[in-house]
């Protein structure tokens, strides 16, 4: 028995070994992936405190200059970009979009609730029928029907407004369903309970749907929030006057063809703005985004 | 299922019903009518006469070069995209399943790309690519290659894929970790008892458990590929250089937004509704099954 004993703690040994190696191959993956995601985050955030001569020259700067105040307060209030470029200020584009995001998620919550409510809580003719009408626009997302849309917007004229930004985004199959499903799992005894304390179905909406709602209807608000404001294609076709511009879009107008002389300071610092109300939301709200998510999806 | 308790009214379910419905029909099906029926005629030059041609904008499609190019950037960037951000996301997913110390900041800081905006993503890139001001793309001609996506067809295409998987990897990420934390530790403990070595642990009893997820996001990876990354296309090369990178979606908005081409546009349009219809349903019909999983 004696003999064995050595031969056991070398093992031990070696296990442990083993252990710290995988414990550190794995914190070594997991850094460079973060690293791949934290490093165009990180270049721009520094180039967003350089004058433009730095960038322009090719001097990628890895570390923070003097100019941060100077160039947030510029793009804040003027704007800038290429020479040949319009400059609107990135106040009046983040206001734009932080505007279209909150009226396309709360459209979108709002409706969704409602349509899911009368398909789940009524019996009424071509019920089924609606919701599979609402189901199918899942299959018909605004990139394969752009001209026609473009075509509906002008004759309503409702091309460079902000109700044509958003009302045609404001239908959600995806809401619908996540309510829909959830709706269903409500006890009939809630129902019934309502129909004997004489509540009407707005009523019991109102005070046992949506507080029930409340999780479904936070995680739902992260998705669709971030949806809203990374909207591109439809801002890009509805909106050519400059007080309606959204922030994404405006900053790759900005860009341009690219061009080296562009004052690129202003684009990062721009690009940042862009970038923080999104992510702010998904890493404050963590827990309902990835439950938002995980249940869409289903 | 349905509920056994239900409230009687005449009016009020369609009232409630009705805002989601008028914009359905308005912004929806009223639009993608009408790209079924303009897919069928065809206007003159001038715009002043139009003919029923019945499927003859199709029947051109697939014999115009630009367009099956167009098909096959598609094909090409998709496969590409869905590759890189499957691969990716399921190492990284692997590795922060880990019990390790810190893995709930690597988790923060592997899902926060998926708030970043498809073009924005592509911006990104930009700073790091520029061949003039970019920290890779200058490094790249330091080393003597040749380095200009807007001048090189296949460095744009490299450009895209690259800005579009990236994008991609973090919401692969949450639905693999998902996926890998759902499965009982028992089942690992025993394979591990067996002897199983991790890498064969992994392809034996991990991967087949994860394969409704990976087919999952196989399909929504695919479908992002396809229509949600028009944003990176335009901001990032345009289609070009010269058709390099012109996808299905992207070549739909330049026939008809840019070239006024309605016939030919609205066809496009219904051949990508028919991709659409065809992947939609694949994850409906698959969606059943991963309940029951």
């Amino acid at each position: 028995m004696s003999g064995a004993a050595p031969d056991v703690e070398a093992l031990a040994a070696a296990s442990r070994r083993r252990k710290a190696r995988e414990r550190f191959l794995t914190h070594l993956a997991l850094i460079l992936g973060v690293a791949v995601f934290a490093l165009p985050i990180w270049i721009t955030l520094m180039g967003s405190t350089h004058d433009t001569d730095t960038i322009g020259r090719g001097d990628v700067p890895l570390l923070p200059g003097t100019e941060a105040l100077n160039n947030y307060a510029r793009a804040w209030a003027e704007g800038g970009g290429g020479r040949n470029t319009f400059a609107v200020p990135a106040s009046t584009m983040l206001f734009n979009s932080l505007v279209m995001a909150l009226l396309i998620t709360v459209g979108k919550i709002t409706i969704s609730l409602l349509s899911a409510f009368a398909v789940v809580f009524f019996a009424f003719p071509f019920r089924m029928a609606f919701f599979w009408m609402i189901f199918i626009t899942l299959m018909l997302p605004v990139e394969v029907r752009i001209i026609p849309t473009f075509q509906v917007m002008t004759d309503l004229g409702l091309i460079d407004t902000m109700t044509g930004l958003t009302l045609p985004l404001i239908a959600s199959a995806t809401a619908t369903l996540l309510f829909r499903q959830f709706f269903l799992t409500i006890p009939d005894e809630y129902v019934e309970a309502a129909k004997v304390d004489g509540a009407g179905p707005l009523r019991f909406f109102k005070d046992v749907v949506l507080p029930l709602s409340a999780t479904n209807i936070s995680a739902l608000f992260v998705i669709l929030f971030i949806y809203g404001w990374n909207q591109y294609l439809w801002p890009l076709l509805m909106v050519s006057s400059r007080d309606l511009e959204t922030v994404i879009v405006g900053l790759t107008k900005m860009i341009g063809n690219g061009d080296t002389q562009n004052q690129w300071n202003l684009i990062m610092t721009t690009a940042v703005f862009a970038l923080l109300p999104p992510v702010a939301v998904v890493v404050l709200m963590q827990r309902w985004f990835i439950k938002g998510l995980t249940e869409t999806e289903k | 299922m349905r509920k056994k308790v239900i409230f009687r009214g005449v009016a009020l379910p369609y009232l409630l019903l009705a805002p989601q419905l008028v914009i359905t029909a308005i912004f929806f099906f009223w639009p993608a009518g009408m790209a079924i029926w303009q897919s069928t005629l065809r206007q003159d030059a001038f715009g002043l006469r139009t003919e029923f041609v019945a499927l003859e904008n199709f029947l051109d499609l697939f014999s115009d070069p630009l367009y099956l190019n167009a098909a096959w950037n598609t094909v090409l960037f998709s496969s590409a995209v869905a590759a890189l951000a499957l691969g990716a996301a399921l190492f990284l997913a692997v590795q922060a399943d880990k019990h390790i110390r810190g893995a709930g900041l690597y988790k923060t800081m592997l899902i926060w790309p998926y708030a970043v905006a498809p073009a924005l993503a592509a911006v990104l890139w930009l700073f790091i690519f520029h061949p003039s001001i970019g920290l890779v793309g200058r490094g790249f001609a330091a080393i003597g290659i040749d380095w200009d996506y807007r001048l090189n067809g296949g460095q744009a295409m490299t450009m895209v894929i690259v800005a579009a998987a990236w994008k991609q990897v973090s919401y692969n990420f949450i639905f693999f970790l998902a996926g890998l934390q759902s499965i009982p530790t028992s089942v690992l403990e025993a394979a591990a008892i067996d002897g199983a070595r991790p890498m064969r642990r992994f392809w034996t009893v991990v991967f087949p458990l994860l394969s409704p997820t990976a087919f999952f996001l196989l399909v929504v990876n695919l479908v992002y590929a396809f229509f949600d990354t028009f944003g990176i296309i335009h901001a990032l090369t345009r289609g070009g250089p010269g058709n390099a990178t012109e996808t299905l979606i992207y070549k739909v908005y330049v026939d008809g937004v840019q070239n006024l081409n309605l016939g030919s546009s609205a066809a496009q349009s219904v051949i990508l509704m028919v991709i659409v219809i065809a992947l939609t349903a694949v994850q409906f019909r698959f969606i059943e099954r991963r309940v029951h999983y």
